[in-house]
């Protein structure tokens, strides 16, 4: 056991992705090494860039003292969403990657069966766990708080430390692309092939510990958000008056602190199995890797529903606000957001019908699975209603809720069909079950998520998107989708399995083809969304909207300045009804200056988040790689932090009075100022975020 | 006697008298007891993996062989009586008793939990002795993710005690010390909650 | 302490009553503890009988516990807190049921 041995574990030269190639050159070990080491090559850059950038603008105090300690949730928000699109950046690139390989694949396609495998691993794990659970989060964290009429979260600390979990996680993946190789086992790992007998490699433990770190943060943000809308809620803001959005992040919330747990607990005695030898999902000495499929979809099927109901809360914000039009149905709504946070937790066999359990235990899963698709139906209905007689504006947000309308209810339609044990003995593991997945994360999750990146972006950050890229993404993503996904459906019934890289049968090959050119498409629209960013900032002063309210928005978040100051409202409101906000602008109510200024009491920046994001890192990397030194000297550091910080005493700071009532008066200034423009004109640069006060309906 | 006051969240209630902790209290206990929700549901799990492992042997001992019967009634009684303790601690603070009394029973309630902890591992080493270490079968494995991770939950309510003990000898009593006690209050009644599973369905289900 | 601030806040009555709860809830648990283990020990029933004493005297003890010791009593208990134990509850339920019909079907059909 040389001194080598205990400082790098089981690190060597050939964790690095080349090295494979230059010892054994053959023609499959070039092509893979080669796009392996283009793979590194774009993190290192990408890494150096950012350092570079930040260097040359000076801004690493700032960085520091206003961003990476920061316990503010909006500006935790924002960097949530910053990983998450860099995360959807590369878990795209991969899924182009698969369907080029597939559209080559009955030539044999260019890739290895080994590094496909890692391909739709990272691709799935990285778009649930580091795409679009960060970009719900995110949301949540900046809009809820200012909806509901609250400072902050209830727990602004630990708001920072899931972040740092989050971040961690991700950057473990990422170095994965740079020192060894990711798992080969799919996003949901099943063993035994996950087990240490048959993958004794870094790649299963680097999943394990980036899944943890994720789902430790998560959990830990479901407890914040569901207290914070328990207990933080302004005066007046009953349950009922909530907006949808922040129902359905209540209701998310619960479903993250239930759900995460079933993830934890198979995770690790999976680690348990393979660090230390015991016998929970191995295949002999009285293992039952069934308990693992068991306890993972006790996950994973909460998981999703998870990732849906933020965007069907988006989806009422922006149905209700680009028609003009009080929300249909609010009581329904809501009724069916709880329905189907509750039901979520009863469905999660249909997962694995086909793995021998009898007729009737599959029959009751399948009953309550379908029962779970009318309380989504009754929200598309509302909706709809919600348009109806309204006077519609076809922004970026409403294209993608339109596409999502008429999109998701095919997916969900294919999900009743999977519902159906008998038929889904015939399609388990095909393309079929890809397609109704994508079809509903894609224009459900997906189109959601942007639609709320879109609708909010001007409050966060001060100036709107431009229009136009926005308007050839969405329609990027829309056509792209269909392209790509709907020849999935036929693949499926034609037999094809999922997960595999290539095939002799030719008549798979045209919709391959389609797939491969909708894929093109789809990554079209990302690279639109990236120009728009780009344009939109260095027209960021044509675009401002410093008055706050760019759409005549309907709820509390639209009641102050953009960006909002850091605690949010001068005085907090004193809510009387739904739509707070717009009720107040007919109420004539709305920019008045308060009675009386009070000081404002707002927790420091912490480096809490940090801390645990750097131990989180190291010490899961050691797990990784076996530096065990790491990863003990890592979690006692983690360990002595929380010690540490339990005697921190001077954790607030006081804001003055008349600092408060200086801003406040500046934004009612900026307010008089502008010129209040009607709906025609919001998507123009006149948009300076004030609003015509249109005749009440 | 007077008609108790209306509580407002779960585990004790500081009352009037402690007005500084008012404000901060209902969120910070409701968010702990959230956690511990959490916690519950981990735990339960692991309880439904040990009934359906509990037949995996693989031709090794069971719970006749290894469960001694003793040893976990000791154990149970050291908990109980540490809840016991707490519980007094919870009274001291709350009745404004003085600083030692407090310090006291926290004492009292690490050194029992710390007895607690010592026999467990001697149980365990006696397993790992005759054979029965967690790599021996399905059903040893998952004896040995459960009643660890109760014990290594315990470890922390204790490390947890003698930091906030630290803290009263550096700030005396103050707000965020009996915010602290009240949090761990609900975790070390919690902890002796689940070792209540644990001695009825593992080691009593075990050896009836 | 001055006298007139013991007396604000060491109200008698309540402290004597508080720790008669503390006293009446470890009592209770003894109880409950030496029963179920003293029926294992000396094999006092049958074994069907002795899973329904000892899953009742589980029962009951969880119960003193939280009432003696956490402070948690329904008629009492702020309605956001018993909405959270019993939504937990009833998820606790179905997963650990729903794992044990699963597992005890799969080992049913597939040993």
């Amino acid at each position: 056991m040389s001194i080598i041995h205990v400082v790098f574990g089981r690190l060597g030269f050939n964790s690095l992705p080349f090295w494979q190639m230059l010892q054994h050159p053959t023609r499959e070990n070039l092509v893979n090494g080669s796009i392996a080491t283009l793979a590194a090559c774009i993190v290192l850059v990408g890494a150096a860039a950012a350092v570079i950038l930040i260097t040359w603008l000076g801004k690493w105090k700032v960085l520091w003292s206003e961003w990476l300690t920061s316990v503010d949730h909006k500006r935790i928000g924002i960097m949530y969403v910053v990983i998450a699109l860099v995360m959807l950046a590369r878990g795209l690139i991969e899924a182009g990657i698969m369907r080029s390989q597939e559209a080559f694949a009955l030539n044999g396609g260019y890739l290895s069966p080994e590094h496909f495998e890692q391909f739709f691993t990272t691709h799935g794990t990285i778009m649930i766990f580091f795409m679009a659970m960060p970009f719900l989060i995110g949301l949540i964290n900046f809009v809820m708080p200012l909806q509901i009429g609250a400072r902050d979260v209830s727990f602004p600390v630990m708001n920072s430390i899931s972040l740092g979990l989050t971040a961690a996680g991700a950057a473990l993946v990422m170095i994965s692309l740079d020192i060894g190789k990711f798992s080969t086992g799919g996003w949901s790992g099943y063993p035994p092939y996950t087990e240490a007998g048959f993958n004794p490699g870094v790649g299963v433990d680097y999943w394990i510990w980036a899944v943890s770190l994720s789902s430790i943060g998560s959990m830990l943000t479901g407890i914040n958000f569901a207290v914070t809308i328990y207990k933080k809620r302004a005066p007046g803001m009953r349950f009922m008056r909530m907006p949808l959005f922040t129902w359905t992040a209540l209701c998310t919330s619960i479903l993250m602190i239930f759900a995460m747990p079933p993830l934890t607990v198979a995770t690790a005695l999976l680690a348990l199995d393979r660090y230390l030898g015991f016998h929970f999902f191995t295949d002999h000495f009285g293992g039952n890797y069934m308990n693992y499929v068991n306890l993972f979809w006790l996950f994973g099927h909460p998981e999703v529903y998870i990732v849906i109901l933020p965007a069907f809360g988006i989806y009422s914000e922006v149905f209700s606000t680009f028609s003009g039009k009080t929300l249909y149905g609010y009581t329904s709504l809501v009724l069916a957001t709880m329905a189907i946070a509750a039901l979520s937790f009863t469905v999660w066999l249909h997962h694995f019908f086909t793995m021998g359990q009898s007729a009737n235990i599959n029959a009751v899963f399948g009953i309550a699975t379908m029962l779970i698709g009318i309380p989504t139906g009754v929200k598309v209905y509302d909706w709809i209603w919600t348009m109806f007689r309204g006077r519609v504006r076809f922004t970026v947000p409403l294209i993608y809720a339109l596409g999502f309308t008429l999109l998701f209810v095919i997916g969900g339609a294919t999900g009743i069909i999977l519902a159906n044990p008998s038929i889904d003995y015939q399609v388990h593991n095909t393309q079929f079950v890809i397609a109704h997945f994508h079809n509903v994360l894609v224009p459900g999750t997906l189109f959601g998520l942007l639609a709320g990146y879109h609708f909010w972006f001007p409050k966060a950050l001060g100036f709107r998107l431009h229009e136009r890229w926005g308007l050839f993404s969405a329609l990027c993503f829309i056509l792209g989708f269909i392209l790509a996904f709907f020849p999935l459906y036929g693949l499926g019934l034609l037999g094809y399995p999922r997960r595999t890289l290539d095939f002799f049968d030719p008549q798979y090959l045209p919709y391959m083809i389609a797939a491969f050119i909708g894929a093109l498409i789809v990554f079209a629209g990302f690279l639109g969304l990236i120009l728009q960013l780009l344009v939109s900032i260095r027209r960021r002063k044509e675009y401002a909207v410093p008055a706050g309210d760019p759409w005549d928005g309907r709820s509390l978040e639209w009641a102050s300045p953009a960006p909002p100051p850091e605690y949010n409202f001068s005085v907090l409101p004193v809510v009387s009804g739904r739509d707070a906000f717009m009720l107040a602008k007919e109420q004539r109510a709305a920019y008045q200056a308060p009675g009386m200024f009070y000081d404002i009491e707002m927790p420091k920046n912490s480096a809490m988040g940090m801390a645990v994001c750097i131990g989180g890192f190291l010490a899961a990397f050691g797990l990784v790689w076996y530096m065990w030194w790491l990863v003990v000297a890592a979690s006692l550091g983690i360990i002595a932090a929380m010690v540490g910080r339990g005697f921190v005493r001077d954790a607030e700071r006081i804001i003055p009075a008349h600092e408060v009532e200086r801003c406040h008066l500046r934004w009612l200034a900026t307010v008089a100022v502008t010129r209040p423009v009607t709906r025609g004109q919001e998507a123009t640069p006149a948009n300076a975020g004030l609003a015509v006060l249109e005749a009440v309906e | 006697m007077s008609a108790a006051p209306p509580l407002r969240h779960p585990g004790i209630n500081l009352g009037p008298a402690h007005p500084e902790t008012e404000e901060k209290s209902a969120e910070l206990l409701f968010g702990f007891w959230v956690f511990l929700m959490s916690d519950a549901i981990i735990f339960g799990l692991l309880f439904a993996t040990y009934a359906v492992m509990l037949h995996a042997r693989a031709g090794g001992p069971g719970p006749e062989q290894l469960y001694d019967i003793k040893s976990a009634f000791i154990e149970t009684l050291a908990l109980l009586s540490s809840s016991f303790t707490y519980g007094m601690a919870s009274l001291a603070l709350k009745y404004g008793r003085r600083h030692e009394w407090l310090i006291g029973w926290l004492v009292a309630t690490m050194c029992l939990g710390g007895l607690f902890l010592r026999l467990e591992a001697q149980d365990f080493i006696s397993m790992f002795h005759e054979g029965a270490g967690p790599s021996r079968s399905g059903y040893l494995s998952s004896f040995f993710a459960l009643v660890p991770l109760h014990g290594l939950h315990v470890t922390s309510g204790i490390i947890w005690m003698l930091a906030l003990i630290l803290q009263i000898v550096r700030y005396g009593v103050d707000r965020d010390v009996k915010l602290g006690l009240l949090r761990l209050g609900l975790f070390w009644h919690f902890l002796d909650i689940v070792w209540v599973a644990i001695f009825s369905f593992i080691y009593l289900g075990g050896l009836a | 302490m001055s006298a007139s601030e013991q007396d604000a806040r060491g109200n008698r009555a309540e402290y004597a009553r508080e720790l008669r709860g503390y006293l009446l809830g470890y009592g209770l648990a003894i109880v409950l503890t030496l029963v179920p283990f003293g029926l294992v020990n000396w094999a006092a029933l049958r074994q069907y009988g002795l899973y329904v004493a000892i899953g009742a005297c589980a029962l009951v003890q969880v119960i003193v516990h939280f009432r003696f010791f956490l402070h948690i009593d329904p008629p009492r208990q702020n309605v956001d807190d018993l909405h959270l134990i019993l939504f937990s509850a009833l998820l606790l339920f179905f997963m650990v049921a729903g794992t044990i019909w699963i597992l005890a079907s799969l080992a049913a059909r597939l040993a």
